[in-house]
């Protein structure tokens, strides 16, 4: 920029030829530039000012558009985050001991009415009854011409039944995702699975929730995304728990009972290998529970874990381990059996067992009186805390919801009659898991059991309950009540299988007070092989009745006795029990095809 | 020399605009290749689960019971118990290099050809 000089030459010739102060000149120049300048700086201070505002508008209006568009549009998760879960949404499988599947899930439909969209309400109500047998098409019609805009139809519904009613072909009629729950085996170890239900429900999904059993019991393991669609592993062996519900069901029908629990046992872990109640239920399609009547006959209700039942002379054994451990008494030692009372109770046998018995003779022959004296000797409180050691007393703590709500009934006041009738096992109720609980104990060398539904990976030893010794002992005892004539379970004995146990045939309470001789629960406290035990089986059968005699016999040793020794033989080999061959040796090897 | 430094500028918020547009736009259809990769892991998973459930379903004890029945004429299938077990000296074991065959040892088995 070339700038104008102050004092031009010519300006100031001309201002002294004019005889003007060429000072003047200076002057107004100097006022010019200095006007011009001023003006730049206003135009350029503008200029930044316009500038700066048209950032703000623009950073403005970016953000505002941004929060527009944020409010106005659906929400959505980011894409790397989302899919991820996409994929391990659903409810963990349940498995047996080797792995096969119990409950799983598979997808499906659920099927929803948008009714002011259906092309024709009546019709498609008249298709829908034509495939849901269940639904009523007058009172669906009527459903549909409603002021609703929304009605659920099924929760559920099959890949046919979705097809069928896609062939409709109204607009009205939607279907949405499902994943529904699946017991491929059915019945099979219903009560141990329990069940699901839907819990809270949108056109998109539903949740599954857990109503009884494991499902309920594990149900926020099994919905816990973290576990990753791991299986929980049970302890059942469906091979075996399928043999056995066979047996049981059948010996159940012979021997007329009208209902049956069966509780299989390993003795040093408390894995629980097979457990049934009957009657059962299958839970893909859980029934209601009776709302009036006796509760017990509810197919819902899981007898070998919620039954509480006086179990009788299965309790025999352990008055005898406790005399034995408290060195009261030797396997020989005499005992008083002659009948006798006590205040206005009578203490006596089912039959005459003669003066006295030997504390063997006691339990192989199931003496009410000899046990009742034992237990005299004992005295109450050392009995309460033995059964109490043995888990008798408090409810068991398996893994099944049901577990918890099972505590023993006792009397309050452990009186000396109290503790006499207990001896013999009536006045105190217990489940029959219980039992197998507390026969684990006594056979397996003497420890402390606690029962599992899950397959343990190491199994701890428990507390000492008695000596290995006693325990020795008692388990020649129980073998002889089934290897002797004499013995109450002589109908126990299995081929190439050594069982020991103890019976006990509990008379049920009458509804007009006392005991009802004609209803018992006869009961097999059994384990197998007595060498060395692996197993306790406990079979309980409700008012059985073998009307196969002139007079029924209702007695456990003709009636749980022969159904446990069939579970026996049954599953002894699926179990992986060799047998002892010795008496086979002789005869050619019987292939399965023969 | 200040020009050449502003073109240099330029071109080079030009060029770093170009690459993150296709950054940007790779990585959006990685991500939806991911979003269909885990579609497809969950179809195929589904799909497993299915077949795991079939299999269970075709597996359970009570229809296996059923076809043991019904093909009790042909397989001859019992239930395992103790009589199926037998000494090691009991099992006809095939000596190599000689005539005897199982058939001729006492051998409770199948006499149908196949």
């Amino acid at each position: 920029m070339i700038r104008k000089p102050l004092r031009p030459l010519a300006q100031i010739f001309s201002a002294r030829s004019a005889g003007e102060d060429p000072d003047l000149v200076e002057l107004t120049n100097r006022r010019e530039r200095a006007e011009i300048q001023h003006g730049r700086m206003l135009r350029k201070t503008q200029r930044r000012l316009i500038m700066i505002g048209c950032i703000f508008i623009i950073s403005f209006g970016v953000i505002g558009m941004r929060m527009t568009a944020l409010a106005m549009t659906e929400p959505r998760e980011p894409k790397a985050q989302n899919s991820i879960n996409d994929i391990s949404v659903s409810r963990a499988d349940i498995v047996d001991r080797n792995g096969r599947i119990l409950a799983t899930n598979i997808e499906t439909h659920s099927l929803y009415v948008h009714p002011k969209q259906l092309a024709d309400p009546s019709g498609t109500a008249l298709r829908l009854a034509e495939i849901f047998q269940d639904i009523d098409a007058v009172k669906l019609k009527a459903r549909f011409s409603g002021k609703q805009n929304f009605l659920w139809l099924r929760g559920a519904i099959s890949p046919e039944e979705k097809q069928a009613a896609h062939d409709i072909g109204d607009p009205g009629l939607l279907f949405g995702p499902r994943e529904m729950r699946l017991y491929p085996n059915g019945k099979f170890a219903g009560h141990i699975l329990g069940g699901t239900t839907f819990g809270k429900q949108g056109v998109h999904s539903a949740e599954v929730i857990g109503v009884a059993g494991v499902e309920k019991e594990f149900d926020e393991l099994l919905r816990d995304p973290k576990s990753n669609g791991r299986p929980l592993k049970l302890s059942i062996d469906l091979s075996v728990q399928s043999a056995l519900e066979k047996v049981l069901r059948g010996g159940m029908q012979l021997m007329n009972a009208k209902a049956a629990s069966a509780v299989l046992m390993e003795v040093h872990s408390g894995e629980i290998f097979a457990m049934s109640s009957l009657p059962d239920f299958d839970p893909n399609n859980r029934p209601i529970g009776l709302t009036k009547g006796d509760q017990s006959d509810d197919p819902l209700f899981n007898r070998a874990v919620q039954g509480l039942y006086e179990q009788g002379s299965v309790f025999k054994t352990f008055t005898v381990a406790q005399a034995m451990e408290l060195g009261l008494v030797e396997a020989d030692t005499m005992v008083d059996t002659k009948r006798f009372r006590w205040g206005k109770y009578a203490i006596k046998d089912y039959k005459d067992y003669g003066p006295e018995l030997a504390v063997e003779k006691v339990l192989v022959k199931s003496s009410n009186v000899g046990t009742a004296r034992l237990s005299q000797m004992i005295g109450a409180n050392s009995q309460k805390s033995f059964l109490g050691s043995l888990g008798l007393l408090v409810a068991t703590p398996i893994e099944l919801v049901e577990g918890s709500t099972a505590k023993p009934q006792f009397p309050s006041n452990w009186s000396e009659i109290a503790t006499m009738t207990i001896s013999y096992g009536h006045g105190i109720s217990g489940s029959p898991l219980h039992l197998a609980a507390a026969y684990s104990a006594i056979v397996n060398g003497g420890t402390f059991v606690s029962p599992t539904i899950l397959q343990k990976s190491v199994s701890e030893v428990g507390a000492r309950i008695i000596s290995k010794n006693v325990s020795d002992q008692l388990r020649s005892m129980l073998r002889d009540v089934v290897r002797t004539p004499e013995g109450t379970a002589n109908l126990g004995e299995v081929s190439g299988y050594s069982v020991g146990g103890k019976t006990g045939t509990a008379e049920k309470t009458s509804k007009t007070g006392g005991y009802d001789a004609e209803r018992v629960l006869a009961t097999f406290a059994s384990f197998f092989p007595s060498e060395d035990p692996k197993y306790v089986l406990i079979i309980t059968l409700d008012e059985p009745e073998d009307r196969m005699g002139v007079e029924p016999r209702r007695t456990a040793g003709y009636t749980a006795v022969p159904v446990a020794a069939e579970v026996i033989r049954r599953v002894a080999p699926l179990l992986g029990l060799v047998p002892k061959i010795d008496k086979l040796m002789n005869k050619d090897l019987a292939l399965t095809n023969h | 020399m200040k020009n050449l430094l502003l073109g240099l500028l330029v071109a080079g918020v030009m060029g770093l605009a170009v690459w993150t547009y296709s950054e940007n736009y790779a990585t959006k259809q990685t991500l939806d290749g991911i979003v269909q990769l885990n579609k497809n892991i969950a179809t195929a998973r589904s799909k497993l689960r299915v077949l795991n459930a079939e299999w269970a379903y075709l597996n359970r004890p009570e229809r296996l019971s059923k076809l043991v029945n019904a093909n009790f004429d042909e397989l001859e299938l019992l239930e395992l118990t103790s009589k199926h077990f037998a000494g090691l000296e009991k099992i006809p074991y095939r000596i190599l290099g000689s005539e005897l065959m199982v058939d001729e040892i006492k051998f409770n088995t199948r006499t149908k050809t196949p």
